[in-house]
């Protein structure tokens, strides 16, 4: 069967990226041919200002070179522009006379420089700035003339005055408006730009009209003159006023234009054969010009392509950073306030910082960030996600880490951050290799920064400075997708929220049902998709979805915790943290029997037994078994401990009978699998020696009943609990902390902890389901003692059966 | 000099899973990918030793336990950002029995 033919006009950043969303979810679709006007492959063209200004070179910043082309069977034609498209014959013709019939085309135009219409704008000397060729003039501009004279205060027209500057010109900046940048600043953050590129030697002349370009001798440009009657000299004239689409081509076949090429939700034009991404289109009446919504396009218009029908491209909120080395500034959405928004504002002019944040319905809907833009990723998410600040709004300002924060010894500047400075701790990564990846790889979000990088794919805790340095190397290229609409993997689109809702909904009860139903792309998923698969159906389904070992990490499989070395540590449950002799002894003999290099207590109150040989676990379970210990789950995500005071059996202070208890929560939520792993501590007064107030569901025993404590974290980043409800006695604590889990286990997402679950629904919503709501509680209390009823001890399974042979090895 | 041994039935293998064989030069992880198709690695992971056996086996691909790389089973090679490799051994299915060339 032959292919059908993909043509694209244009060789950029958006409609390659098209075409790569594309190769990733339909490789054979088309035969696919490219036309490019640059003699170049596809590059990064907003590295353009960094090569400028003599910190990267043009080999650096190249995306996908030739071998990319030829490895997807791509017809590359490098430097031929297209002239004309003939839709009845669908075909397109390049200058050389080169021509390509298309099933479906591709435009990608892009957009050009707009030349001020003024007398003497075509003279040597005179250029706009958008590719590599413009690059090349002014270093060579620069290595051969001394005054440089840019038109435009916008972001493009900075960055090339930077550069130019490093490159020794006396740089000038001829400006329209009333301030610098006053698209993305208001008028304050303008003022002190202004002044730091000042302060770097750059000199600016505001609300100035240019009248004419003057030629010298040589004919080459001389001076810039203005209505005023005065003039500046100028050897080198960058227009940097603005760009507009090219729609010429567009035009020429009449294809409907209006400030762009037009095109529908789905990046369609009037003609259902053409598709059009990037600066060229017009969507909605907006032209984007900055990378991250281009990219968003082409992965809608990808899928189109691809006739998989699914996704619209609605719009986007933008961000922006300037890409001048040492400069941290950072805007997005509505800056400017006024109406019926309200404001908060920091502004140290001494020390070079200002932030605005502006606040409409309790909702973040913009901001400006100068001097210090760390926290402006985690802004622009808050604004993306449409969160209620309401409850963070008196520190909103002081940013993310004003909660509290115990890693990275307080580090938050990225851009501060020397080059040899560590960000991933777990894995040893330093900015430098970072940046470095950032730049050589072409990477673009935070997935593909994991992946080549390894940081932030541990423990996760770093994954914000991640972001910030991304931020500050790619500027208005980043983007954080909205955070309930991550994909669970690669394997699909779907986010964690629609498979949960999917499976509910439709039924499913195994994995491929998932798979097939959701059309995951691959054909049993991956390592990340399938335990958070399994999870979902067995905690929905309970007693009819049947768990899959095949699908659960080596720790859950194996009922042991593996290490580094491939041997494994058992942790048998000692209830609320309590042992007899008997199962002391019972542990010695089997730490003695099997040679356990370590035996250490636990910090939940346990004995963990390190170093165990896989073909060893089921004899030494057996063992244990016989003294009546079980699996401890110290390696799953489902309940691990419950801490304790020695409480009001002891405890000269104690209140309440803390180890009771915690003997009795521990045993209603014995084998009980969760989102990520839950602790439980019991505390028998507020002295809280069991250190209640981090852990996942906190007991505080006072003399009239008990206080419950949900959403600490005592991990990565401490987080303290919050007050959940005051409550009587034990069967109350039993009901509350019980409904809070069964919520949390029907609502959270895989590796989703309490507090990053609570933090993401609010508390209020637990309250309404689990405090005020009586009979919504004890509904969500008796489907969490439905699902544990026949819970049994993992360990006596491996021990008889089939899954035994997992433990063991063959010998030749 | 290398030959054919007898490892077990192919259903003594878990599907999308893993056994392992005891070897004077190393452990080697057989293993079973949900279409039934069989492959042999020595079991240890190209970055820092971990057993493969242990990993979740997903497509023709396995994810180690210890740091998550994925191995295809094919190749023995590393996914892409990742590289290096580790040894790969013949294995055949017959008659429902798993055969090992070591």
């Amino acid at each position: 069967m032959n292919k059908s033919r993909l043509v694209m006009v244009g060789n950029g950043m958006a409609g390659v990226r098209t075409i790569e969303e594309l190769l990733k979810i339909a490789p054979d679709h088309y035969d696919i041919t490219i036309f490019g006007a640059e003699p170049h492959p596809n590059y990064n063209r907003i590295l353009l200002s960094p090569v400028l200004a003599g910190e990267m070179t043009v080999q650096d910043i190249i995306l996908n070179d030739l071998s990319w082309y030829e490895k997807n069977g791509i017809r590359l034609h490098a430097g031929k522009t297209v002239s004309r498209i003939d839709r009845a014959r669908r075909r397109v013709e390049a200058d050389d006379g080169t021509v390509a019939e298309y099933d479906r085309l591709l435009l990608a135009t892009g957009s050009t420089p707009f030349r001020l219409p003024i007398p003497g704008n075509d003279l040597p000397g005179v250029i706009g700035y958008r590719d590599i060729k413009d690059t090349d003039e002014m270093i060579d501009a620069a290595r051969r003339h001394r005054h440089a004279v840019v038109i435009g205060g916008g972001l493009l027209g900075l960055e090339a005055a930077n550069g130019l500057k490093l490159r020794g010109m006396e740089v000038t900046v001829v400006h329209l408006g009333p301030w610098l940048l006053e698209r993305q600043l208001d008028e304050v953050a303008g003022r002190l730009l202004q002044q730091s590129l000042e302060e770097r030697g750059l000199r600016f002349l505001l609300q100035k009209h240019t009248e004419r370009l003057v030629a010298g001798e040589s004919g080459r440009v001389a001076a810039v003159r203005f209505k005023d009657g005065s003039e500046i000299p100028a050897d080198l004239v960058v227009m940097a006023a603005g760009i507009r689409p090219n729609t010429a081509l567009a035009e020429g076949a009449g294809l409907h234009c209006d400030r762009g090429i037009v095109v529908n939700d789905t990046l369609q034009t009037f003609d259902p054969r053409i598709y059009a991404v990037g600066e060229c289109v017009s969507h909605r009446g907006t032209a984007y010009g900055l990378v991250a919504p281009l990219f968003e396009q082409a992965k809608v218009c990808a899928n189109h392509l691809a006739q998989f029908g699914i996704g619209r491209y609605t719009g986007s909120v933008t961000s922006t950073k300037l890409k001048v080395t040492g400069i941290d500034l950072f805007s997005a959405g509505d800056f400017m306030g006024g109406g019926d928004s309200e404001e908060i504002v920091l502004h140290d002019a001494a020390g070079g910082v200002y932030k605005k944040l502006v606040i409409k319905d309790n909702k973040l809907v913009g901001g400006v960030l100068y001097g210090d833009t760390a926290d402006g990723p985690w802004y622009f998410q808050l604004l993306k996600d449409g969160k209620d600040i309401h409850d963070i709004r008196d520190h909103l300002l002081f940013g993310q880490m004003s909660g509290g924060d115990a890693g990275h010894q307080g580090q938050n500047k990225a851009a501060q951050m020397a080059d040899s400075a560590e960000v991933c701790g777990c894995n040893g990564v330093t900015k430098g290799t970072i940046v470095r990846a950032i730049k050589e790889k072409g990477l673009f979000t935070l997935d593909e920064v994991k992946k080549h990088t390894k940081a932030a794919s541990s423990c996760g805790s770093c994954a914000g400075l991640v972001e910030q340095i991304l931020a500050s190397t790619i500027g208005g290229a980043y983007t954080p997708a909205k955070s309930e609409k991550k994909p669970v993997c690669a394997c699909t689109d779907h986010s964690h929220q629609e498979v949960r809702d999917t499976i509910r909904q439709q039924h499913l009860t195994s994995i491929p049902a998932v798979i097939r139903f959701m059309e995951w792309r691959t054909a049993d998923g991956c390592e990340k998709c399938r335990p958070a698969l399994n999870y979902y159906l067995i905690s929905t389904w309970p007693h009819e979805a049947k768990d899959d070992p095949q699908s659960r990490f080596v720790n859950e499989r194996a009922h042991a915790n593996i290490q580094k070395d491939g041997t494994y540590s058992v942790v048998p449950r000692l209830w609320g943290g309590l042992a007899t002799p008997a199962e002391l002894r019972a542990i010695a003999d089997a730490a003695e029997k099997y040679q356990v290099p370590t035996v250490k207590i636990t910090g939940g109150q346990r004995i963990d037994l390190l170093g165990v040989r896989k073909e060893d676990l089921p004899s030494m379970w057996a063992d244990l078994n016989q003294a009546g210990l079980v699996s401890g789950h110290a390696y799953g995500k489902s309940i691990r401990t419950v801490k304790t005071c020695v409480g009001s059996e002891h405890c000269r202070f104690g209140t309440q009978k803390a180890m009771d208890m915690g003997v009795q929560l521990e045993r209603m939520l014995f084998d009980m699998w969760s989102p990520h792993k839950v602790k439980l501590a019991v505390s028998g007064c507020p002295r809280n020696c069991a250190e209640a107030g981090i852990k996942d569901v906190g007991v505080i025993g006072v003399d009239s009943g008990y206080e419950l404590y949900v959403a600490g974290n005592g991990g990565i980043k401490t987080e303290v609990a919050q007050f959940l409800a005051k409550v009587r006695d034990d069967e109350e604590v039993k009901e509350y902390s019980g409904a809070f889990l069964q919520l949390y286990r029907e609502e959270g997402f895989y590796l989703e902890r309490t507090v990053h679950y609570v933090q993401r629904v609010g508390l209020d919503h637990v309250k309404a389901r689990v405090v005020e709501d009586a009979a919504n509680r004890k509904a969500l209390y008796g489907r969490l003692l439905d699902a544990l009823k026949d819970a049994a001890d993992p360990w006596a399974e491996r021990v008889q059966g089939e899954l035994k042979r997992e433990f063991e090895t063959i010998e030749l | 000099m290398s030959e054919w041994k007898k490892v077990c039935r192919l259903d003594e293998i878990p599907p999308q899973g893993a056994r392992v064989v005891r070897h004077p030069g190393g452990d080697i992880a057989v293993f079973r990918t949900a279409g039934d198709e069989v492959f042999a690695l020595h079991d240890k992971c190209p970055h820092k030793g971990g057993p493969l056996s242990q990993g979740i086996v997903h497509g023709r691909q396995v994810a180690c336990p210890l740091h998550g790389w994925n191995i295809e089973l094919e190749s023995g090679e590393a996914v892409a950002p990742d590289s290096g490799a580790c040894g790969r051994f013949v294995v055949r299915v017959e008659g429902g029995e798993v055969y090992l060339r070591v």
